[in-house]
């Protein structure tokens, strides 16, 4: 029988997709190649370092030092002294925190910082800076405007309270002690913690007043 | 609610870049002051931020001077890189050896 036998040969549009690096994705696979092939870099020790960074490293640390500093004046006075001891006391510490600084806001003067060279940021207690710290406005208005900076990001300060800019550098890098929020004397130290925010404790920020965090 | 902290990179390719210069410094080959100095020129030299496009552009730089490779060596791996990822099927892992050459 003339089976009208379409013989299709099963056109499964299998052609071949490839894959695209983009530009930026095909340099760092380029180097790293490279480096690895020299025995400069080990695979699995910059996984693990990403894996720091990513989960282990950041702004939580910092806000432990400051509430740790609300709640124990010794301690405060400990950190404001020598900064980088204080904040080995709370575990924290190593790369990019080995020369620590910290400043205090009080009424009468605010802390601003900045890195007018690059990008020097207190890795051990804030992990990496964020993307307007790096930029080029920023690193030069922080010393010419801070008032106006501050503006730009919600900060009002009095008249009367003096700005004092502090310029990062890989040898010694800063941090603000922001001042305790009011309204906050019946938290605890966890509780605090929750009120320091990354932004605090670079100076373009305040801390959150209690009632703008609820705890879960 | 406390404030969520953002994500300390934004794509793969800077957490690669960063943990290479840290893995590179951790070795020996510059201080810190030496890479904010390199950073802060190329930084200063555009106006550009110092972002981590600036951290890949400045290690290449570094690593070329310092004799560990060279700009002609990067680019050659690009473009091998570049002849894998078209010789690999989509979602598949992307590896040199799959570089049919030129």
């Amino acid at each position: 029988m003339a089976h009208d036998h379409h013989d299709h040969d099963h056109d499964h549009h299998d052609h071949h997709h490839g894959s695209e690096l983009s530009p930026m994705d095909l340099r760092v696979r380029a180097l790293e190649s490279i480096l690895v092939e020299k025995g400069y870099v080990d695979p699995a020790a910059l996984d693990a370092l990403i894996e720091t960074y990513e989960s282990k490293i950041g702004p939580r640390n910092g806000a432990q030092v400051v509430a740790r500093a609300w709640v124990d004046p010794a301690y405060r006075a400990r950190l404001l002294d020598d900064a980088t001891a204080a904040i080995r006391e709370l575990g924290f510490g190593g790369r990019g925190g080995e020369h620590m600084v910290v400043v205090e806001n009080t009424p009468e003067e605010h802390n601003l910082v900045v890195c007018t060279l690059c990008s020097c940021y207190p890795w051990p207690v804030l992990g990496l800076p964020p993307v307007w710290y790096k930029s080029p406005p920023y690193r030069s208005r922080a010393v010419i405007d801070p008032r106006g900076v501050l503006a730009e990001f919600g900060v009002t300060l009095p008249g009367t309270t003096r700005i004092r800019v502090w310029d990062s550098t890989a040898e010694l890098r800063y941090m603000v002690l922001p001042m305790r929020p009011a309204g906050s004397d019946h938290l605890d130290e966890a509780a605090l913690a929750d009120l320091v925010t990354r932004d605090a404790m670079i100076g373009t920020g305040l801390p959150l007043s209690p009632d703008q965090v609820v705890r879960s | 609610m406390r404030p969520e902290d953002p994500p300390a990179f934004a794509a793969p390719w800077e957490a690669q870049t960063f943990a290479m210069v840290v893995a590179l410094h951790d070795r020996g080959l510059f201080t810190w002051s030496e890479w904010a100095e390199a950073l802060g020129e190329a930084s200063r030299d555009g106006d550009r931020p110092a972002d981590y496009a600036l951290w890949l552009e400045t290690i290449e730089r570094l690593l070329a001077e310092r004799g560990v490779t060279t700009a002609h060596a990067l680019a050659d791996r690009q473009t091998a890189f570049a002849r894998a990822a078209a010789a690999t099927p989509h979602g598949e892992p992307i590896a040199l050896t799959n570089d049919p050459g030129p």
